[in-house]
């Protein structure tokens, strides 16, 4: 059961801290794809030539939903392995 | 063989298989009819949450929304995605953690309050209730263009069988006939999609072939068609409007559509059905996975058919060239006039079609004929989706597949919002508040009882749409997220928010949402009755009330903290309860409920 890094079943806290801080990482780059680089950047990204139009737009139609995916995953992941180090995941 | 005669094999079929996956999938406890016996694959929720979300309005009417306002309608495509980004992060692992039935269930609990229980049923009631009418409809119009019987017709036979699986197998049976219903739908939107791309690009992915070449010009598809936009006068497919209050409401509107998609009841529910945290957190991933296959081909869809009906009407070009005669225009024009989505009219008589918009500022060559006007008078968005396979000359199966494809959407919609329905129904009001004693079996007949009358509530709402049936899914939206989600957030990130703060918030939410959609809309949606014209310019503060939804929230959130700060704390237990719900380990145990 033991993953080396030391199991630290009783650290509430700390567990839900680092969750806190996976969840505010991930969102941060939820925003910045979506409200920022096709909505509000588009201007300073629309230098970028992409397929006849330009990045913000691609962006807004496909680049923000795909970084969605890679965010969720990411998550799932990363929330296991905090899971394990604080020993709190479900048997 | 006949076109019709197709759609009645591939339909019934579709019909069919669903009704056998009921009968395979039936529902014996109340476990297994409101979470599937929380023994779902991760996979497998994923595919029935994709099914569960994509209603008819993401199926048939969104490439349309797509074509017609090319950039700014990129606030559903990320709006309906991103929310299931706070779906994975915020809520699903803690709501399937607790392991409760229904959303209200979860907020009466953690709030300990009949009242917050009873707002919730109500908010879900609504939100609910509006979503589902659109869905009904939409059963009704594909089962009469598609195989001509009357709307009513179609919309029993679309009922019979909602009725049939959802009573009888419950969410098990819904997950299984949603599984089933995302494969129909996906292929049904996707197959012809794959055969317009290699026609106009070459590309067999139509996601990729949106930023190739365009084999007739050369030139890039999306530069071709805003050049061709701009000879006829219309605005350009993918430039943004730089005016500030448009880009705060497009940022708005997204904002609203992902937090609403987070608060919706039905997508919300099928998270319980998973056995553990870290399967819900991966569903929403997968269910992810599912939508993205259709969205990251919808924006494809949108520019290709657009592209394709700009070509269809001048065929040469649109410099000092002829728009197409009335008498050569393909079939699927005279099919889609005869439904009334579809209006054709020679206003300068040279039996010619002249498309251009007459308010734009149209380039100096166009055409050799003196321009009276927009000749197509009526193209509705709608018929974008149906009429493609026709309008790209594909077979007939493909037009029978995707008109399966449409009843697919609406009908998985339909059962999951009528799944959260009746469980908040026979669940939080039966057995929650008013008969704590009832039994197990007891709660089942009240269950699908509880689902029989919402059939027949939807059903009669179908026939007899109150005419607002389109605007409702503002109202939908805006509840949902400026009631349920925020309560959810706030009871997992929150040990202060109490009972009285929650209620406060939530009814605070509730009212300044539905009265400013309503300040604009129309005083349930009365025709005449609104104060504001439902544009950004006319709007109280600039803000149209598609927007609003994520200033309820805010609204919600500011008023929980403030009245919790001043009311008694939360009792011990409760925050005994918030931090088990934090962490992962227990799932299991926590399902007895």
């Amino acid at each position: 059961m033991s993953d080396g890094t030391g199991r630290r079943p009783s650290d509430a806290t700390g567990y839900w801290k680092a969750n806190i801080r996976t969840i505010v990482g991930c969102l941060i780059v939820w925003a910045l794809v979506s409200f920022g680089f096709a909505i509000l950047l588009r201007p300073i990204l629309s230098v970028i030539p992409i397929g006849g139009t330009d990045l913000g737009f691609w962006f807004a139609q496909q680049g923000s939903i795909l970084v969605f995916l890679v965010l969720i995953f990411f998550y799932a992941w990363r929330m296991n392995k905090i899971d394990r180090e604080y020993g709190v995941e479900e048997d | 063989m006949d076109q019709y005669y197709l759609n009645l094999l591939i339909i019934g079929g579709s019909f069919l298989l669903y009704i056998a996956i009921a009968i395979w999938a039936r529902a014996g406890t109340t476990s297994e009819f409101y979470a599937a016996g929380r023994g779902i694959h991760p996979v497998t929720n994923g595919m029935a949450t994709a099914a569960d979300w994509m209603s008819a309005a993401s199926f048939i009417s969104m490439a349309g929304l797509i074509a017609f306002s090319g950039y700014t309608a990129s606030a559903y495509l990320m709006g309906w995605t991103g929310g299931y980004v706070l779906l994975a992060l915020l809520l699903a692992p803690y709501l399937r953690k607790f392991g409760s039935f229904t959303v209200p269930e979860f907020i009466g609990d953690r709030f300990y309050s009949r009242s917050a229980r009873l707002v919730a049923v109500l908010c879900l009631v609504i939100a609910s209730i509006t979503y589902v009418i659109g869905q009904m409809t939409g059963v009704g119009v594909a089962f009469s263009r598609f195989l001509q019987v009357s709307n009513s017709t179609g919309l029993f036979i679309g009922a019979a069988v909602v009725f049939f699986y959802a009573v009888l197998g419950g969410m098990k049976g819904i997950t299984y006939t949603q599984v089933a219903q995302y494969v129909v739908l996906v292929f049904a939107y996707t197959v012809p999609a794959i055969f317009i791309s290699l026609q106009l690009t070459g590309n067999p992915i139509p996601g990729l072939g949106l930023f190739s070449t365009y084999e007739n010009s050369g030139e890039p598809l999306l530069a071709t068609l805003n050049q061709t936009l701009a000879d006829l006068g219309f605005s350009s497919y993918t430039a943004q409007d730089g005016a500030p209050l448009a880009v705060l409401n497009m940022f708005l509107f997204t904002l609203t559509l992902m937090i609403g998609t987070a608060g919706l009841p039905h997508v919300i529910i099928r998270f319980f059905t998973v056995p553990k945290v870290s399967d819900a957190r991966l569903s929403a991933g997968w269910a992810l996975v599912f939508i993205a296959i259709v969205y990251l081909t919808a924006p494809a869809v949108g520019a290709m058919a657009r592209l394709n009906i700009m070509d269809t009407i001048w065929p040469n070009g649109t410099q000092n060239a002829e728009a197409i005669e009335i008498d050569e225009l393909p079939a699927w024009f005279e099919n889609w006039q005869t439904t009334g989505l579809l209006g054709i009219e020679d206003k300068n008589g040279d039996g010619r079609l002249q498309y251009y918009d007459e308010n734009g500022t149209p380039s100096e060559t166009l055409g050799t004929t003196e321009l009276a006007g927009n000749e197509l008078v009526l193209f509705n968005p709608d018929i974008l989706v149906l009429a493609n396979p026709e309008i790209a000359q594909l077979p007939g199966w493909v037009i029978a597949l995707v008109a399966a494809g449409g009843m697919a959407a609406a009908l998985s919609t339909a059962a999951g919002l009528l799944l959260a329905i009746s469980s908040a129904i026979s669940h939080d009001l039966v057995k929650r508040s008013i008969n704590p004693n009832i039994s197990d079996s007891a709660e089942l007949w009240w269950a699908r009882g509880s689902m029989a009358v919402a059939v027949v509530v939807a059903t009669y709402l179908g026939l007899n749409p109150p005419g607002f049936a389109a605007q409702t899914v503002a109202l939908a939206f805006g509840i949902a997220a400026a009631t349920i989600f925020p309560a959810l957030v706030m009871g997992v990130f929150s040990r202060r928010i109490n009972n009285v703060g929650a209620v406060s918030g939530m009814l605070t939410g509730l009212v300044f949402t539905v009265v400013y959609i309503f300040l604009h809309k129309g005083w349930f949606f009365i025709p005449g009755t609104e104060s504001f014209p439902d544009t950004i310019e006319g709007s109280l503060f600039g803000i149209q009330s598609t927007a609003i939804g994520c200033f309820g929230a805010l609204l919600n959130f500011v008023v929980a903290f403030v009245v919790s700060g001043r009311t008694a704390d939360t009792p011990d237990e409760v925050k005994a309860m918030i931090e088990n719900v934090r962490i992962p380990r227990g799932a299991g145990s926590a399902t007895g409920h």
